[in-house]
């Protein structure tokens, strides 16, 4: 245990000093607390979530959304009342809500992006998309370098985006590999596999290894992404969720009577798709996945990871023509370059 | 505030089932559990009242620290870093102490220290904040989230060196009071105590830490504990039997004070308050309040604006840019001046060295024209020596021949007498 005298530089790893495990607190402090304390802290600011759905028109982006979220989040293009713009680009719209449940309030934002692969010619239909995702973030860091700064900066980066796949049954098309390679690189890309009642069990595994290859072959990095794992338990966690990439899934929000329970599904003739049954869809693993167990790491990752980089390259782009020096080193009078650690 | 934020231009929609989004919280927290969280305190009080026994006794545990000496030249500031763990928490605790704080002659700059560590906690962070590759989730967060200040148990008042730390620390750090050494003072006295010393703190202008009410959950205990501020503590790592129970507790001849016991003093309140209530959000307040005012006066400090003149709003970047540019096109000038100096004394230095040259090649004529004229002079009286010696030598050589001859006349003279005979 070392005794370190002022001035104190900041304490880095190294200095870490006596370990002083639970068993050597001679009886109770109450340091526990503090994960209540958390609790309540979080529950009263509140969460935010904001996924973007992204796939041809028809493929039930809306409706899987609501049975997501279980309400009516978008509105689906197949109403009568939606007004039907076939769109020469693809534009994106956002729609927020705040949704509670058991004292936990979330702001809901769900980003669509309706013409997207709809046109003939669909060259570079990913470029609004890839705009928008940036501008999120430019807002994001703008705020941050501000010098009077909200307390909170609202946050309306894209924490998620699912991507959907028309179940084709055979490899992923040139628009997909374009779009995910691209995407993959700034945001969570959760890829699904859309309207999985037509294909057989068989041939959606197949499909499933397809593209899993394919998504390989072309160096795409979908959610979760293997080099953010932290240890050996998020890894193993992860590596469970990564071979059923891409979910099957199966939207509804029409509720049958099945062996006496109501259940979400979709009636057809020859029987009832049950959505949230594991044997039927792999919808309940999506859920899971976005919502109940790792959508904190979605928001993480989104900050830590894709946000920084960002930020790292639209700060480094101003500092394009010549050293790179902190004007906090400029009061000291001493001319610090180091490439390890540019400062602003 | 926080809620009006969250609602702007959102509608509120009702859920028709489960979806399973309360388990965000526990995701939160699960989180943080695997990432160990940081406290820092800050202990604040003259040699020997009681800072390093508080800690062992508020945490439970031995820190291994040893004693001060009361003559400290100035005010040093020691920290330790400790891992504890109680459960499944991680909590990387670390205890700044003063050392010979009030122990000085003149006590005018006892404060200083204190004041800079601190900014030196805020500008490390706010450094990594600036960085271009930063890791802030990483980060070892060593900026001071609670300071405790140890009043003296007069009884009387606080000590002018109390107030002036206390109000130049208020606006950086959040300050709990506390009376040390509670156990020498009576319960009547300590009543009195609290009171003179709570008005002290309002009519100077000191903001002590509140601990906050706007939480339902917390708002009844906190408002009571702010009702008992500054705590009476008493620390001790003594077990003493009581019953038939171990407890903490200080033995006097005249009783026994238990540390833990609320009618003997204020542990168990501090500690409540400290730790199980409020550690979060000590932590909160250190860093949205505290950090963001340091920040905003950094920044500000180096010209740093959110809108020029004209009330634009100006990036960082831009202002940044601007800066650079000033810094450059400064530091190209002191280069030049400098430049210029130095070709100004080369040439100084030069002439001065030309002149010495002909100083000294001056001499060095004159010297030889000298050495020329006595070599000349030399010369001459050589001649003139010689010219003797010549004139000497004939002389002799013609003396010498007159005498020769003289002589050979005087044996012929004498030959001739001889024949003669």
């Amino acid at each position: 245990m070392q005794t370190i005298e002022h001035p104190l530089p900041c304490l880095s790893e190294s200095d870490t000093q006596g370990i002083i495990k639970g068993r050597d607190l001679f009886g109770y402090v109450g340091i526990e607390a503090v994960l209540d304390q958390m609790r309540r802290k979080t529950m009263k600011a509140g969460f935010e979530f904001n996924i973007m759905v992204v796939g041809q028109s028809g493929l039930g982006k809306s409706t899987l959304v609501n049975t997501l979220f279980k309400s009516k989040v978008s509105r689906k293009s197949c109403t009568p009342n939606y007004e039907e713009k076939i769109s020469k680009t693809v534009h994106l719209q956002s729609v927020s809500h705040i949704i509670e449940e058991k004292g936990v309030k979330m702001k809901l934002t769900v980003i669509d992006t309706p013409g997207f692969g709809d046109q003939i010619n669909n060259e570079n239909c990913w470029e609004p998309i890839v705009k928008y995702v940036n501008e999120q973030y430019e807002k994001y860091l703008k705020e941050e370098l501000n010098v009077n700064r909200k307390r909170r900066i609202p946050d309306t980066r894209v924490h998620c985006c699912v991507y959907f796949l028309p179940a084709t049954g055979h490899w992923l098309r040139p628009i997909d590999v374009e779009f995910m390679r691209r995407l993959g690189k700034i945001v969570s890309i959760v890829p699904v596999i859309a309207k999985a009642d037509t294909l057989t069990l068989e041939e959606r595994l197949e499909f499933k290894q397809r593209i899993r290859q394919d998504l390989q072959a072309n160096g795409i990095r979908v959610y979760p992404q293997k080099e953010y794992d932290e240890d050996a338990e998020d890894r193993i966690l992860n590596d469970k969720i990564r071979e059923n990439i891409p979910f099957a899934v199966v939207g509804t929000d029409k509720e049958h009577q099945v062996n006496g329970n109501k259940v979400l599904g979709r009636k057809t003739k020859w029987g009832i798709i049950e959505v949230e049954n594991v044997a039927h869809c792999e919808f309940a693993l999506l859920r899971d996945l976005l919502i109940r167990s790792h959508l904190q790491d979605l928001k993480d990752v989104t900050h830590n990871i894709h946000y920084e980089t960002y930020r790292v390259k639209r700060l480094n782009e101003s500092n394009a023509n010549g050293l790179a020096l902190s004007p906090l080193t400029l009061e000291n009078g001493t001319l610090e370059k180091s490439d390890a650690e540019s400062h602003l | 505030v926080q809620e009006e934020d969250l609602k702007s231009n959102a509608r509120p929609l009702a859920l028709s089932g489960h979806v399973g989004f309360d388990s965000l919280p526990d995701q939160l927290v699960n989180k943080s559990t695997s990432q160990g969280f940081c406290f820092n305190i800050l202990c604040i009080g003259e040699t020997g009242i009681g800072k390093s026994t508080l800690m062992d006794t508020l945490f439970n545990t031995n820190f291994e620290n040893f004693e001060s000496s009361h003559f400290e030249p100035k005010v040093k500031l020691r920290a330790q870093t400790y891992d504890l763990q109680e459960s499944n928490v991680r909590l990387k605790l670390t205890v700044v102490n003063t050392v010979g704080f009030g122990d000085q002659m003149n006590k005018q700059e006892s404060y200083q220290h204190i004041v800079d560590y601190i900014d030196t906690q805020f500008e490390s962070y706010l450094q990594e904040e600036l960085k271009i590759k930063r890791s802030l989730h990483n980060y070892h967060d060593s900026r001071i989230h609670a300071c405790l200040y140890f009043i003296a148990p007069s009884g009387h008042s606080l000590k002018s060196l109390d107030l002036v730390t206390m109000k130049k620390l208020d606006s950086k750090v959040n300050i709990i009071p506390v009376i040390a050494k509670a156990d020498t003072i009576s319960k009547s006295e300590l009543h009195k105590f609290k009171i003179k010393i709570m008005s002290e703190l309002v009519s100077n202008g000191v903001q002590i830490y509140q601990f906050p009410i706007d939480d339902e959950t917390v708002a009844k205990i906190n408002t009571a504990m702010n009702g008992h501020l500054p705590f009476a503590v008493v620390g001790s790592t003594e077990e003493v039997s009581i019953g038939n129970k171990m407890v903490k507790a200080r033995q006097y001849p005249w009783g026994v004070v238990q540390v833990e016991n609320e009618n003997h003093c204020d542990f168990v309140k501090l500690r409540e308050m400290l730790i199980c209530v409020n550690m979060e959000d000590l932590r909160e307040q250190t860093h949205t309040r505290h950090y963001e005012l340091y920040r905003r006066c950094k920044l500000e400090e180096m010209g740093f604006r959110d809108t020029d003149p004209e009330c634009k709003p100006v990036s960082l970047q831009q202002t940044y840019e601007e800066k650079r540019q000033e810094f450059v096109g400064e530091l190209q000038r002191r280069e030049e001046e400098m430049r210029q100096t130095f070709v100004q004394r080369v040439k100084e230095k030069e002439a001065e060295l030309k002149d010495a040259e002909r100083e000294l090649q001056g001499k060095f004529e004159q010297l030889k024209r000298m050495h020329a004229e006595e070599k000349s002079k030399l010369e001459e009286k050589r001649r003139s020596l010689e010219e003797e010696m010549s004139v000497f030598s004939k002389r002799k050589a013609a003396t010498e021949l007159l005498q020769a001859q003289a002589f050979n006349t005087s044996t012929n003279n004498k030959k001739d007498k001889d024949r003669k005979k």
